[in-house]
């Protein structure tokens, strides 16, 4: 037994350091004064400066963050109502291509769903509504399609661990559909649509190859311009990046998660105390 | 009892709009239209089927006809769009063309099938390592004690919220002839001179292993917290090795978070192009960088969209498998 946990526990502490210590070298290296990454020279804010200054990742900084909003918004609408279609609507005629269409983005290689959203985009640039200008409408339209998958597996997966009775009994007490969503299933899943949205904010801001396929040739996006930096070179100034972006992360995941697992606990309290009370 | 705030406030605002709805629903002008919709089959229910069903048709299902259409389509190397429309309208009447010229070309260069070889040797050879770092991990996090569970569980996730991009070029900077792997060694005294590890093929599967490894660990441990301990405690009782135990219960009972989490890593990186470009060697053939290259550079759209329409159809089983599973773990949890 005991040296199952030891094997255990050694696989634990590797596999940790392997995904962590990439995240910390550049957490380190981005206060190192030296312009050689590899190479300590002393602690400095001096990346982070340059940073502040580089006008251009700025600008991409900005759209990115706003095209990862708006596909952020769109793909917790239109994944929640998925995600709702598949866990309450039972059988309808067109169910499995439609669960087929929403869990396909989840493994479907980038390339493919880029490469088929720009033909889409080129093909039909000349119809009224569709923009002529490939940039942030196209991106954030492949971003939607792309993210909200995810949203609807999270939501759907609240959805099944919750018994619907609730819902059946505000229905049998009058209440219309609309109704017992907003006022019954709505609460029930906004941790879900909070993490769902957080999740497709985060996969939007980190798209290199689908916003590199539906992007005009005049928009850049952050991960664009990281792209085209790394490939001249490594240099501290990405690192200062990347640093400043685990500190939001982790900064928002924990808050996220505290605040979720104290709500939790609530419910589970609540419960149980409706049960205790109802003996 | 208070709630958080974000929480009273998205309860306050579902309140107001069921309200809205409400008074609404009582208005003449509602209750007329949406009597004459009912009569043409929409209902409130058909609205929310159609709109998330009607978004994947036009942006997921509709491309991949597209990208079919334009595999079959000659390239035209000066003009936009850069190839030929398949139905031509010659002395008033329309031709249909098809050209399978593309997908001969793909069978005669030896180049697009190595690549695809190499792409599915690559993803598997990565699927394998995931599985033989991520199992271990999962157990491990599944059998902790239930305080260390979350955070164990939120330290696999964290990783996963920060960029893809910066996590992979952060390995530029370890593996690098002058990065701080090679000269920890060399300065313990193992080694010489650097080991030349960027950009060769050791490299693209440490990234892609390192990329992937939380798509693994998540539906595995998913599977093996739902295990019910007492099957093992009483096969052990009978006289069972622990091992022998692991091998006859848990492993098979959790067949679906390996087939799950297999399906996860391999197929994306059978298209993988990112890790590829960045770390891989520049002769690394993966389909995923072909198929760019053949768009980017090439400017070929026909050809790149006949290694898509392959890549999708080589993929077609996997995400088929990943489907069946992906359905009855969610369905299972009911």
């Amino acid at each position: 037994m005991n040296k199952r946990s030891t094997t255990l526990m050694t696989a634990l502490v590797f596999g940790f350091a392997f995904l962590y210590v990439p995240i910390l070298s550049m957490i380190v290296f981005s206060f190192n004064e030296s312009r050689l990454v590899t190479v300590w020279g002393g602690f400095s804010f001096k990346w982070y400066g340059q940073l502040m200054n580089n006008g251009p990742m700025l600008d991409a900084a900005v759209l990115s963050l706003k095209i990862a909003a708006v596909t952020a918004c769109g793909a917790t609408v239109i994944g929640t109502l998925a995600g709702l279609v598949l866990a309450r609507f039972g059988r309808f005629r067109s169910r499995t291509i439609f669960s087929g269409m929403v869990t396909a983005p989840l493994v479907m290689p980038e390339v493919i769903t880029g490469l088929s959203l720009l033909l889409l985009f080129v093909a039909f640039a000349d119809l009224p509504f569709v923009p002529n200008e490939r940039g942030f409408s196209t991106i954030a339209i492949a971003h939607i399609t792309l993210t909200l998958s995810y949203v609807t597996v999270v939501v759907q997966s609240r959805l099944s661990t919750m018994d619907d009775s609730l819902e059946e009994a505000a229905m049998d007490l009058g209440a219309r559909p609309a109704k017992v969503f907003f006022a019954i299933t709505l609460p029930i899943i906004a941790p879900a649509m909070i993490s769902g949205w957080l999740l497709a904010f985060t996969l939007s801001l980190d798209d290199l190859v689908i916003a590199t396929f539906t992007a005009g040739p005049a928009t850049n996006t952050l991960p664009m311009m990281i792209f085209s930096t790394v490939r001249r070179g490594i240099t501290p100034e990405i690192n200062a990046l990347a640093t400043i972006m685990v500190a939001i992360v982790t900064l928002f995941v924990a808050i996220a998660g505290i605040s979720m697992s104290r709500q939790e606990k609530r419910r589970q309290r609540d419960v149980q105390m409706a049960i205790a009370a109802n003996k | 009892m208070s709630k958080p705030s974000y929480v009273l406030l998205g309860e306050r605002l579902a309140m107001g709009v069921g309200q809205l709805f409400t008074t609404l629903s009582k208005s003449p002008p509602y209750r007329w239209s949406s009597g004459v919709l009912r009569r043409f089959g929409v209902t409130g229910r058909t609205t929310v089927i159609a709109i998330p069903w009607i978004w994947l048709l036009l942006f997921f299902l509709i491309p991949f006809v597209i990208v079919l259409k334009i595999s079959f389509a000659e390239t035209r190397w000066l003009g936009t769009p850069p190839y030929t429309p398949l139905i031509e309208h010659v002395n008033n009447q329309y031709q249909l063309r098809l050209n399978t010229g593309n997908y001969w070309f793909l069978l005669k260069e030896s180049l697009y099938f190595e690549a695809f070889l190499s792409s599915l040797r690559v993803a598997s050879i990565s699927t394998i390592f995931c599985l033989l770092l991520g199992y271990p991990m999962a157990y491990a996090i599944a059998r902790a004690d239930t305080s260390w569970r979350n955070i164990l569980l939120m330290l696999v996730i964290l990783p996963f919220w920060t960029s893809f991009l910066l996590r992979v070029y952060a390995w530029i900077g370890l593996l690098g002839n002058n990065g701080v792997i090679n000269r920890m060694l060399i300065s313990i005294g193992i080694i010489d001179e650097p080991i030349i590890m960027l950009q060769t093929d050791f490299a693209m599967y440490i990234g892609i292993v390192y990329s992937y490894l939380p798509f693994m660990i998540l539906p595995l441990y998913a599977n093996l917290e739902k295990h019910d301990l007492s099957l093992i405690e009483a096969a052990v009782d009978l006289g069972c090795k622990p091992w022998k135990a692991f091998l006859k219960i848990t492993l098979p009972l959790s067949m679906p978070g390996v087939i799950a989490g297999s399906m996860l890593v391999f197929i994306p990186a059978v298209g993988e192009f990112v890790i590829p470009r960045m770390l891989g060697g520049t002769d690394s053939l993966m389909i995923g960088r072909v198929l760019w290259d053949e768009f980017f550079s090439n400017r070929n759209w026909p050809v790149a969209s006949a290694v898509a329409v392959a890549l999708l159809i080589v993929l077609v089983i996997p995400i088929m498998v990943f489907q069946r599973f992906q359905a009855r773990e969610v369905g299972a949890a009911r």
